[in-house]
C-alpha cells in the first residue's frame, strides 16, 4: 500500500518515535499484519479524524470568533472575548450549569439507587416467574422517549392523571389546584422530570444484573454462617462486588445528565417553565448556537460543557479508587 | 406433609416449617414485585385508555377509568339518555323521556312494552348509565393527522440506512482491533472508547456550519446519516469483545486453504458472529427510532423528511386540547419498537450486559 508507505517514511524522519522503533523490529509478515489492521480500522480513522478531531480544533477555534451562521462573511477575531463574556458576564451559563446540576443530583440518587434496587429485587432467587418479571420491567425502556414524554405528561396532569388519583386514594390530598401540580410546581418538576426518567432505567437495571449474577454464592454463604442478616450482606458484600458496575452506571449516568435537554424541550420548548427552573445548560446551548446561529459564542459554550464533564469524569475516576472494587488485579 | 411418591422421604417437622415460610416468602416478594410493577408501567395504561376515550372524558377529572360512553336508547325513533332510577324495586335503568321538575316520563329498557313510566322526584339528581365503548377512531384520527406513514416511512428508511452503514464499519473496525497487531493499537482503542465521554455538543457547531454552510446539506437527510457511516465506540467495543471469543483455529484453517483477511473476515468471522451482529443491528436501530437532536437542528423547517420523534413532539404542541389525539398518535409510534423487543429480547438483553459489564 502506497499510503501506509509514504506514512513510515515520514515517520522514519523523527528518530527516536515508538513506531519506528516498532517497525525495525518487525517481520515481513508482521509488518503485513499492521497493514491489515490499519486498513481494517481505517473507517474509524476516517471517521474520528473528520468527526472528531478536525471539529474540536474547529470548535476551539469557533470559539475565538464573533460568528453569526446567517451571516459567515461578518465574522472576526475576537479572542477570548466568548469565554470572558461566558465565564463572567452571562448568568444563564451559572445558572444553567446549577439547574443541571441540581436536577443531575435529585436524578442520579433515584435513578441509580432505583435501578439497583429493582436488580436485587428481579435476581432474588424467591421471585416466581423471574423472567418474565425481568422482561416487563424493561419493556419502558423501549418506548420512544418523546412517547414517554408525551405520556407521562398526562399522567402528572394534577386533576385528570393517574398518578395524582392514585396518591389521592391513600388518603393524601393530591388531585386538583392546590393539591401536587408536579410540572407546574418548580419544587416538584425536577422529581416530576425524573419520574420520566425512570422509564429509562432497564439498561442500568441489566447491567446490574449481570454484575449480582457474578457476586459468588459462597460470600453469602459464609456470611449466613456468621449470622449476618439481609441488610449487612447487601452492604457488606453486594454493594462492594458490584461497585465496579455501579461505577460504570455512574459515569454514564453524569454524562448523559450533563447534556440533559430533550425532556424540557418537548415540554416547553426550552422556555424554562416554571419560573425559569428547567433552563437547563443544553437548552441555553442550543438556543445560543441554533436559535441565535451564535456559532462562535455557541462553541465557546459546547467547550466549557466538555471542560466540566471532564474534570467531573477525572474526580469520579480519582475517587473511585477509594470506593470501587476490583477482584483481578488486571483491571 | 403427604408422601406423594415412593422414593421422597416423609419431611420432618422442622423441613415442613422450612418449606411452608418459604413459600411464605415468595408469595410476598412476588405480590411486591407484582405492586412495584404495575406502578412503574401504569402510565402505559393510562395512555393506552386515554387514547380511546372521547376527547370530553380525556380531559374530565371525574371521567371513568374505563373509555365508556353514556348510554343511549332508542324509542319510537328518537334517541333518549338512560339513568339509575331508584323505585321501590331497586335501581332500575330507564331511558329518560321527558324530563320536567317534579314527574318525569320514562322507558324501561327491559320492558318497553310496558310504556310510559311516570316517576317523581328530581331527575336532575340522576345518575347517566355509561356503558364501555371504545373510541378507535382515534387512532385513525391521529394516523392521518400526524400523517404516520411518512414519518413511519422516514424514520424506517434512516434507521435502517444508518443500521447497515454502522454495521459494516463497526465489524471492519472491530475485526481489526481483535485480529490485528499494529502499532498503537491500544492506544487507539483507549482514544476510540474515551469518544464515548465527548458531549456531542463540543464537535455539533462546526458540524452543523460545515455541512449546512458549505456542503449546503441543511434540509436533508444526509449530515445524518454520513457520519455514521465510519463506525461507532460502543458497537465496535461490543463486536471486538465477541471477535474474541471465536477460537484463533478457525482464522488459521481458513488461512491455510489459502483465505486472505478480507475472506477469513467474510467467510469466518461475520457467521460465527451473528448474535453479536444482531444485537449491534438492534441497538441502532432503537437509537435511529429514538434520535431527536439530529433530526431537529437538521431537518428545521423541512416537514416531509420529518422522522417520528419530531413531528410527535410539534403534534404534541399543536393539539394541546386533543389529549386522546396525542396518546394514540404515542401508542402508534411505540408498537414496532416494542414488537422487535418481545420477539428478539434475549439477543438484545446479551448485548446490553456485554458492553455494560465487560468495560
Amino acid at each position: 500500500m502506497g499510503v501506509s508507505l509514504k506514512w513510515t517514511r515520514v515517520v522514519r524522519a523523527q528518530p527516536r518515535s515508538r513506531f519506528q522503533m516498532g517497525l525495525r523490529s518487525m517481520s515481513p509478515a508482521q509488518r503485513r499484519e499492521a497493514r491489515w489492521g490499519l486498513i481494517f480500522i481505517s473507517p474509524w480513522l476516517i471517521g474520528f479524524t473528520l468527526f472528531y478531531l478536525m471539529p474540536m480544533i474547529a470548535s476551539l477555534i469557533f470559539s475565538t470568533y464573533d460568528f453569526k451562521l446567517s451571516a459567515p462573511e461578518d465574522a472576526r477575531f475576537v479572542g477570548l472575548d466568548n469565554w470572558n463574556r461566558m465565564l463572567f458576564h452571562d448568568s444563564n451559563v451559572w445558572e444553567g450549569l446549577r439547574i443541571t446540576f441540581t436536577f443531575g443530583t435529585v436524578s442520579l440518587l433515584i435513578g441509580m439507587t432505583s435501578a439497583f434496587l429493582l436488580a436485587v429485587l428481579l435476581n432474588s432467587k424467591h421471585l416466581l416467574a423471574r423472567n418474565v418479571f425481568r422482561t416487563l420491567f424493561y419493556a419502558p425502556t423501549m418506548v420512544p422517549l418523546i412517547a414517554a414524554i408525551v405520556i407521562w405528561s398526562r399522567v402528572l396532569n394534577p386533576q385528570t392523571g393517574w398518578l395524582n388519583k392514585i396518591i389521592e386514594s391513600f388518603g393524601i390530598n393530591a388531585v386538583g389546584v392546590d393539591g401536587l401540580r408536579w410540572l407546574d410546581d418548580p419544587n416538584l418538576v425536577y422529581f416530576a422530570y425524573t419520574f420520566i426518567g425512570l422509564w429509562g432505567i432497564g439498561n442500568a437495571v441489566l447491567i446490574n444484573l449481570a454484575g449480582l449474577q457474578g457476586v459468588p454464592t459462597e460470600l453469602y454463604e459464609a456470611a449466613e454462617i456468621d449470622g449476618a442478616g439481609w441488610g449487612r450482606r447487601l452492604w457488606k458484600i453486594t454493594i462492594p462486588m458490584v461497585s465496579p458496575i455501579i461505577f460504570y452506571n455512574l459515569i454514564l449516568n453524569v454524562l448523559g445528565l450533563l447534556q440533559y435537554f430533550i425532556v424540557p424541550w418537548v415540554l416547553n420548548q426550552g422556555n424554562g417553565y416554571p419560573e425559569g427552573s428547567t433552563r437547563f445548560y443544553m437548552v441555553y446551548f442550543y438556543k445560543q448556537a441554533f436559535t441565535f446561529q451564535n456559532m462562535g459564542y455557541g462553541a465557546a459554550l459546547a467547550w466549557m460543557l466538555f471542560i466540566v464533564a471532564l474534570i467531573i469524569t477525572m474526580f469520579l475516576f480519582t475517587t473511585g479508587r477509594s470506593w470501587v472494587y476490583y477482584s483481578s488485579e488486571e483491571r | 406433609m403427604a408422601k406423594r411418591s415412593g422414593i421422597e422421604k416423609p419431611l420432618s417437622s422442622y423441613q415442613a416449617a422450612r418449606k411452608r415460610r418459604n413459600l411464605l416468602i415468595q408469595m410476598g416478594i412476588t405480590l411486591f414485585a407484582l405492586v412495584v410493577l404495575s406502578i412503574y408501567t401504569m402510565p402505559l395504561g393510562y395512555g393506552v385508555m386515554t387514547s380511546l376515550k372521547t376527547k370530553d372524558q380525556a380531559s374530565d377529572p371525574q371521567g371513568p377509568v374505563i373509555p365508556s360512553e353514556a348510554l343511549q336508547y332508542e324509542y319510537e325513533g328518537e334517541k333518549y339518555d338512560v339513568v339509575y332510577v331508584p323505585t321501590d324495586d331497586g335501581v332500575q335503568k330507564w331511558a329518560l323521556i321527558k324530563p320536567t321538575r317534579r314527574v318525569s316520563q320514562f322507558i324501561d329498557i327491559n320492558n318497553p312494552e310496558a310504556g310510559i313510566i311516570e316517576w317523581e322526584g328530581n331527575w336532575r339528581a340522576l345518575e347517566p348509565v355509561f356503558e364501555t365503548s371504545f373510541q378507535w377512531g382515534n387512532y385513525k384520527e391521529a394516523w392521518e393527522t400526524i400523517e404516520f406513514l411518512k414519518l413511519l416511512k422516514n424514520t424506517f428508511i434512516y434507521a435502517f440506512v444508518t443500521m447497515i452503514g454502522t454495521l459494516v464499519a463497526s465489524a471492519l473496525v472491530a475485526y481489526g482491533f481483535a485480529r490485528f497487531k499494529f502499532p498503537f493499537r491500544n492506544a487507539l482503542f483507549m482514544v476510540m472508547i474515551s469518544t464515548i465521554i465527548l458531549p456531542p455538543a463540543v464537535t455539533l457547531v462546526p458540524t452543523y456550519a460545515f455541512f449546512v454552510k458549505v456542503l449546503n446539506w441543511g434540509g436533508s437527510w444526509l449530515p445524518l446519516i454520513v457520519p455514521q457511516m465510519f463506525g461507532n465506540a460502543y458497537n465496535v467495543f461490543l463486536l471486538r469483545q465477541y471477535f474474541m471469543t471465536i477460537p484463533r483455529e478457525l482464522d488459521d484453517a481458513a488461512k491455510i486453504d489459502g483465505a486472505g483477511p478480507m475472506r477469513t473476515f467474510i467467510s469466518v468471522i461475520l457467521p460465527q458472529a451473528v448474535p453479536a451482529l444482531t444485537a449491534v443491528s438492534l441497538f441502532h436501530f432503537f437509537f435511529a427510532w429514538n434520535d431527536f437532536f439530529g433530526p431537529l437542528i437538521y431537518l428545521a423547517g423541512s416537514r416531509d423528511l420529518r422522522p417520528i420523534t419530531v413531528g410527535l413532539t410539534e403534534f404534541n404542541g399543536l393539539y394541546r386540547t386533543e389529549p386522546q389525539l396525542i396518546l394514540a398518535a404515542a401508542t402508534i409510534s411505540m408498537i414496532l419498537p416494542l414488537t422487535i423487543f418481545f420477539i428478539a429480547q434475549r439477543v438484545f438483553i446479551q448485548g446490553i450486559v456485554i458492553t455494560g459489564v465487560d468495560k
